[in-house]
């Protein structure tokens, strides 16, 4: 179904017609002076408490707020940079990308630390892990894996067990998956061991977490790696269904961005959004989102925001990683 | 005497502002000269985190399967990190051919060898410094060239240079500030010297006209002994002309004396009355001869040393007492009381010499001028002003000339027949203006002249 989407958005993309959203509201529904148009990665439900508390602040303005996916995101704000006023993705590599190419506003005067921020036009605003996500029907009366090597061997005892029953991203479309497995791949060699376990065992691919918990929900997949853990963990009413597993060998852990579109026509308001983000943070009912979380006392290793970040995003690099990745995945 | 000195600029002034011009200009150019190393050494340092990232990435550039790989590390960019979060751009070319990375970022003439190459761009309005390298791949049947190109923005180095230039200018100012302080203690210790000279110089007596002896900077040595040199030459010509004032006096006295003990000798042996009455007359010019060339040389004495005031503390009363005794015999010839009234001690500063030549001058007048059996009064006061008076009981002054006798060679009418010069009253003044004070001439109501000599 993901796919057909991407398909369908991708042929919607080229011919020039208007966007196609996986999510598009509105807040509030009546017309306002300004209207402060928000390009998001991240699903409606996370985001519709931190908006209304927005709007109780600036009761003169609308907000859209449009839903797409990582890689989306980055074509879509390219193309025509001037439509939106806000950009929010959990692709890090994309993101420091678009700031890194001058598409992005600094801000001045917006203290905040100089590890959550880059270049003082993208701001760091969350702090989440990549999960694995287990259906507990399937692994009753089992250990649950807790590390990568677990999950390998899991694997390699039981192989008809798990034989199309596994899920994780198509780092291919998916922005925020492609940036999980190049994590994993450089700070590890057991992701590949694991990619070729899992590609011999008939991984489905997904576009999108949300598809993955809804499929292990459903048993439709026993294992999924590298979920969205904190979509995981806010599914409660899914929490009988499956389990949310923090591997202990070692967490990849990013943090959701947001910038300021350099083209905005509106940069005060814009300025007072990001403002209004940060804030929120602080405050849990308006904040379903893990807050950011300074990586040296957490002591678990984030993604640096830095240039780095785009090493792997170098078209020949790219080129290289996705080879070996379908070579493992897709076999 | 102490004529104006015309002024030009002034030496402390003149030093002061070379030596601070000099700091400020020195200070200046410090901090041009550390800014620019500073700048020069904060861009080879960057320009060496480029050469290091061009070099990773040119390493990782393989062919394979016929195909240009380049599985660059993360390192290449890691090493980019600066705190300023500086943007990076990089381009990987082969050949002609942009393999990826940033279109914008174009490639310099690739006709270098296998040093890396550092310039500066511009792209999309902000200033890149961009190193660029190439190298030379060989395939199984072809030989390509990987040229990689990596830029960086400058925010950090222009933060550290601002940082720097901050501090330089603080170190500058500061150097500045003593360089100052210095230059005011260097102009006062050497106007100092020159200061010490001039007092040493002031300080001397009149008559002191000895070398300086004191040591001098070398470089005061010309101007001191050019100095001391007309001192000495002063000194000589000063002893020589006094020298020459007494011995001109003795010189037309002397002659004088023994043609008037001829004269006289000559007129006890002529007998006829008219020859007798022309030597009578010719003693008489003798007289008049030798008394004007006494009060000539008196007058040129008076005037020469009144310019060079040899002050002593002295006694009053005892001076014109030693007077006073020494003219007693004149005044008993004429049969004429010379009366003192004094308090004792009456102390004056004052030249003993030329006092002594006015106050006789007064008295030989009142002496001269006065009738025989009369008696003269010297009264010596200290207040209000130190003022010595000398009454007689003669005529007087003419009233109708009494304004002009102190003049030179002025005489009065009642001088007829009496020998003089008309210099006595002239060396009076002079004597009373070069300590200060004055003369004046008066008739007593009850007859007499009375002359008031004050310091
Ligand atoms: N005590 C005096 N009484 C009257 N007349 C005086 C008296 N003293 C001076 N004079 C008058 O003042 C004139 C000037 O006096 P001054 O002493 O200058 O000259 P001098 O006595 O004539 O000559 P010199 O003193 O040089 O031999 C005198 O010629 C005289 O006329
Ligand atoms: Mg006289």
């Amino acid at each position: 179904m993901c796919y057909l989407f991407l398909v369908i958005f991708s042929l919607w993309a080229a011919s020039g017609t208007a966007q196609d959203w996986e999510d598009e509201q509105v807040f509030p529904e009546e017309q306002a002076a300004r209207v402060l148009t928000v390009l998001s990665s991240t699903d409606t439900s996370f985001f519709a408490s931190i908006i209304e508390g927005f709007i109780a602040r600036n009761p003169s303005v609308q907000v859209r707020y449009l839903v797409t996916s990582t890689a989306e995101i980055d074509t879509v704000f390219r193309a025509s940079p001037a439509a939106f006023d806000i950009v929010i993705s959990s692709a890090m590599d994309l993101q420091i990308k678009l700031a890194n190419d001058g598409l992005a506003l600094e801000i001045e005067g917006l203290n905040y630390p100089n590890w959550a921020a880059w270049r003082r036009s993208l701001f760091a605003f969350t702090t989440e892990p990549a999960a694995i996500v287990i259906n507990r029907a399937a692994f009753a009366g089992q250990s649950v894996p807790e590390t990568r090597q677990d999950l390998i061997q899991v694997l390699r005892a039981q192989p008809e067990a798990f034989e199309d029953k596994l899920g994780t991203y198509d780092v291919r479309v998916s922005g925020v998956g492609y940036l999980f497995a190049t994590q994993d791949a450089r700070t590890s060699e057991t992701y590949w061991r694991l990619m070729e376990v899992m590609g011999s065992l008939g991984t489905r691919l997904y576009c999108c977490s949300g598809d993955m918990i809804e499929d292990l929900a459903a048993g439709r997949i026993t294992v999924a790696y590298n979920v969205l853990g904190s979509y995981a963990i806010a599914r409660t009413d899914l929490a009988d269904q499956i389990e949310v597993i923090l591997p202990a060998d070692f967490q990849t852990t990013m943090m959701r961005t947001a910038l300021v579109s350099a083209q905005t026509g509106q940069p005060e308001l814009a300025t007072a959004f990001i403002r209004h983000l940060i804030d929120a943070q602080s405050n849990e009912d308006m904040f379903p989102l893990p807050p950011l979380q300074d990586a040296a006392k957490a002591g678990q290793p984030t993604i640096t925001l830095e240039p780095a970040l785009m090493t792997y995003l170098d078209a020949l690099k790219k080129r290289t990683f996705l080879d070996e990745w379908v070579n493992a995945v897709i076999q | 005497m102490s004529e104006a000195v015309r002024v030009s600029g002034s030496l402390r002034n003149r030093l002061t502002v070379i030596l601070i011009g000099g700091a400020a200009i020195l200070a200046v150019l410090l901090f041009f000269i550390v800014r620019n190393y500073a700048a020069q050494i904060a861009q080879q340092s960057q320009d060496n985190i480029l050469g290091a990232s061009v070099t990773s990435i040119l390493g990782a550039a393989i062919i394979r399967d016929g195909a240009v790989e380049v599985d660059f590390p993360y390192a290449s960019f890691s090493m980019l990190n600066t705190d300023s979060d500086d943007r990076v751009f990089y381009a990987i070319y082969q050949d002609d051919t942009l393999l990826s990375g940033y279109e914008s970022l174009p490639l310099v003439a690739p006709d270098f060898g296998e040093g890396t190459v550092f310039r500066s761009a511009t792209i999309q309005g902000t200033t890149l410094r961009v190193a660029t390298a190439s190298r030379v791949l060989i395939g199984e049947d072809r030989r390509t060239r990987i040229s990689v190109s990596v830029a960086q923005t400058q925010d950090a180095l222009s933060g550290v240079l601002n940082r720097i230039s901050r501090n330089v200018a603080l170190f500058g100012a500061g150097f500045f500030a003593l360089a100052t302080l210095l230059a005011f203690w260097a102009t006062s210790t050497t106007i100092g010297q020159l200061k010490r000279l001039t007092t040493s110089v002031t300080r001397r007596g009149p008559q002191d006209l000895s070398p300086v002896v004191k040591p001098v900077p070398s470089e005061m040595v010309p101007l001191v002994s050019s100095l001391n040199h007309l001192m000495s030459r002063l000194d000589h010509s000063l002893s020589q002309s006094e020298d020459f004032i007494a011995e001109a006096a003795h010189r037309v006295r002397t002659p004088l004396a023994t043609v008037r003990s001829h004269a006289e000798a000559t007129l006890q042996r002529v007998g006829r009355e008219e020859n007798r009455q022309a030597l009578r007359s010719m003693v008489r010019a003798i007289d008049e001869s030798s008394r004007a060339a006494g009060q000539l040389l008196d007058h040129a004495m008076i005037t020469f040393r009144a310019d060079h005031l040899d002050r002593q503390d002295l006694d009053l009363v005892d001076l014109v007492q030693e007077l006073v005794l020494r003219l007693t015999p004149v005044a008993d010839m004429k049969d004429v009381d010379l009366r003192l009234d004094a308090a004792p001690g009456i102390r004056v500063a004052a030249d003993p010499i030329l006092l002594q030549n006015a106050i006789r001058n007064l008295i030989d007048n009142a002496l001269k001028y006065s009738p025989s059996d009369s008696t003269i009064m010297i009264r010596l006061r200290s207040a209000p002003h130190i003022q010595v008076e000398i009454c007689d009981e003669g005529p007087g002054f003419p009233p109708d000339q009494i304004g002009g006798l102190v003049a030179r060679f002025a005489r009065g009418s009642n001088a007829d027949g009496i020998i003089g010069s008309g210099l006595g009253l002239t060396i009076a003044q002079d004597v009373a203006l070069a300590h200060g004070g004055h003369i004046s001439l008066a008739n007593r109501p009850e007859g007499g002249a009375c002359v008031t000599f004050s310091l």
